[in-house]
């Protein structure tokens, strides 16, 4: 009855920088989105997170977003997360430009 | 400007101990997140969307050139090079680092500045007219007693844990340039016979339930500002709701106990509370005056402004829109444009930070003021400099001419930073201010303030906004909605909502399309967007937004 479970990450921001960064499949936290962990299970999703709130040296701030399979990785859905993909409109600051050549 | 008392400079240094204490135990663990939190809070440090984000007070928009010049430094050493003026007459710096805020708040200090109560719910910082004496219009400078205010309302034992934040406006003209109709207290000077008192507005506010404050008292002497101003606090502190944070502001306690009601409770308490302040205020007050005495005008011809401003077009454009009447006849207020088209709204970067304070320095007596619509003001410059400060200002990229007009806009952060953003609102911004600079139409067009906030909180003040714009998340698409006749002066006015939202890519065009209206409609040059919208109503430019939809452009 119940609707499927929409997948997830895990997202949070670096303790000291405030970075944006993701949860990966090897307990090891990236600043690319493709590179996380996609949870589609929701029991799973849920003990993840409490995996990731209990990081408290590395992190702050961790929740679960709703994200999708893509070609490489998984992709953000919302475009408040795919915002923080990237980085602010207004200038080449954040991890558009932190990690610009890495994407290449 | 006042100066730092040796209490005042214990009291921010023994907060900067503590936080730097404090920091440290969060980085090693003793302290969890959740213990953390309102810490920080409590000295101006946010976590944002992409990094942490510190406010810092500029108390009643006041600042010197030193003070400017360590904002300078700070953003270069700690930041992106920047800084953002916010729209409660704050600087916000977007990237620092954790590890890094207590020697920012440490560098902060140093100059008599601080980020206490720039967040949490207690009185923030005390907005004042950037104008403040100044302006010819003023009856006096109303910020001895936001001095008061931020001496009393800092660490007030009784309003730490407020139902939520409190935000008081001081003005001393008639105009208001404060908004002091839409802030929890308004305080706009008055006279009565001989004697000065405030009108006390109180429930006044934006966000999700935006009102016009309510005349609690309507001659208030200025000897009894602080008994009162504690009447009204104690009363909120008491009767504020803690159970709902969408109710807790005082504009709903205002709205559900009922104007009558409340001023008489008010009224009950201040006859309580007058008797303990036994004259200590008054002497303070005394002692804060003489910090604010104006400087010794220079006097002088003023010949060479008159010589430029009829042969030079570019220096009588900005000087049409950017300078402001003083009260000394030689002198002219000058609104530094923060509003260079296509750039943020309110974002200096430290060398302009640093041109600023030199020009202060150098013309304009030391002083420098923030204005709550993000630009930043020379209050006093002899009108013979004005053609040296607008030669220095251009170079520096400083010199436009919009103050006033459409692309003079005001824009919260919005989803380019802020955590609470729905929708972003610089690019939205940015993107009317160069349509309209390609139009060539901006001067045509007139006085037209322009307001966006990211988010139903309104730090953008969109609904005062003549066109207010407000970014909404609908169905996970960024959709704006549309606002008009909105006013935030004395005449303070909520705008009309003209009906549905429109897209990210459809919005600048809505907006060329109620200008376009507009220009057709008025009477004349003469009649301004907001006077226009006031005789026709809303329907000529709803009719204009939807019936055409998509159709055709005010060009």
């Amino acid at each position: 009855m119940s609707r499927p479970f929409p997948p997830k990450v895990v997202t949070a921001n670096r303790l000291l920088e405030g970075d944006v960064v993701y949860l990966t499949a090897t307990d090891q936290w990236t600043p690319h989105h493709n590179l996380a962990e996609l949870i589609e299970d929701e029991a799973e999703a849920q003990m993840r997170l409490v995996f990731a709130i209990a990081q408290k040296l590395t992190i702050v701030g961790a929740y679960l977003a709703d994200a999708r399979r893509g070609v490489s990785g998984p992709e953000p859905v919302h475009f408040r997360e795919a915002f923080r993909t990237r980085g602010p409109s207004n200038y080449d600051h954040g991890k558009q430009a932190d990690y610009a050549r890495e994407d290449v | 400007m006042y100066s730092y008392s040796e209490f005042d400079q214990a009291f921010v240094r023994a907060r900067v101990t503590q936080f730097s204490d404090q920091v440290a135990r969060r980085i090693d663990g003793s302290l969890t997140e959740e213990e953390f939190r309102p810490l920080r809070l409590m000295n101006g440090l946010y976590l944002q969307l992409h990094a942490y984000m510190l406010r810092v007070a500029i108390p009643y928009g006041t600042v010197s050139p030193d003070q400017m010049r360590q904002l300078a430094m700070i953003a270069e050493t700690y930041d992106k090079g920047y800084g953002h003026f916010t729209t409660r007459q704050n600087m916000q710096f977007n990237w620092p680092k954790l590890p890094d805020v207590p020697a920012i708040l440490g560098a902060l200090a140093d100059v008599e500045m601080h980020a206490i109560q720039t967040s949490g719910n207690c009185v923030r910082n005390v907005t004042a007219d950037h104008f403040a004496g100044a302006a010819a219009d003023e009856i006096e400078d109303p910020r001895p007693y936001a001095e008061l205010l931020r001496q009393w309302s800092t660490d007030h034992p009784e309003f730490q844990f407020l139902p939520r934040k409190f935000k008081i406006a001081i003005t001393g003209s008639a105009n208001d340039r404060a908004v002091t109709r839409a802030h929890d207290i308004g305080l706009r000077m008055v006279k009565r016979d001989d004697e000065t008192g405030f009108e006390v507005l109180v429930g006044g506010g934006l966000g999700r339930t935006p009102m016009i404050g309510h005349v609690v008292r309507d001659f208030l002497p200025v000897a009894d500002l602080l008994p009162y101003v504690e009447a009204v606090l104690s009363v909120y502190n008491t009767l504020g709701r803690r159970d709902n944070k969408y109710k807790a502001r005082i504009k709903i306690t205002v709205h559900e106990t009922g104007k009558e009601k409340i001023s008489q409770m008010i009224e009950d308490r201040f006859a309580e509370l007058r008797p303990q302040f036994g004259g200590a205020d008054q002497a303070l007050l005394t002692e804060i005056r003489t910090a604010f005495a104006p400087p010794a005008f220079r006097k002088g011809p003023t010949g060479g402004y008159e010589v430029f401003y009829k042969a030079d077009p570019v220096f009588r454009s900005w000087a049409d829109t950017n300078l402001s009447q003083h009260r000394d006849p030689h002198h002219a207020i000058v609104t530094i444009s923060i509003k260079a088209h296509g750039q943020t709204p309110g974002d200096a970067t430290a060398d302009q930070m640093r041109i600023i304070a030199d020009l202060a320095e150098k013309y304009g007596y030391s002083d420098l003021r923030i204005s709550h619509e993000q630009n930043v003001i020379l209050p006093h410059v002899h009108k013979s400099d004005l053609p040296a400060v607008h030669a220095t200002l251009t170079q520096a990229g400083l010199g436009t001419a919009n103050v006033g007009l459409i692309s003079d806009i005001i824009a919260c952060p919005g989803m380019d930073y802020c955590a609470l953003a729905t929708a972003r609102s610089i690019p939205i911004a940015t993107q009317i201010a160069t349509r309209f600079d390609d139009l060539k139409l901006e001067h045509d067009i007139g006085p037209l303030k322009i307001k966006i906030s990211g988010c139903i909180n309104a730090c953008g003040h969109h609904h005062v906004g003549h066109i207010g714009i407000l970014g909404l998340d609908r169905a996970g698409v960024e959709s704006y909605q549309i606002t008009l006749g909105g006013d935030g002066t004395e005449d303070a006015a909520i705008g009309d909502k003209t009906g549905p939202g429109f897209a990210y890519d459809e919005i600048v065009p809505a907006i060329e399309r109620i200008v376009g209206a507009y220009l057709t409609l008025r009477t004349g040059p003469e009649e301004e967007f907001l006077h226009a919208y006031r005789r026709l109503g809303i329907d000529p430019f709803k009719l204009a937004l939807y019936e055409a939809s998509g159709a055709r452009d005010a060009a």
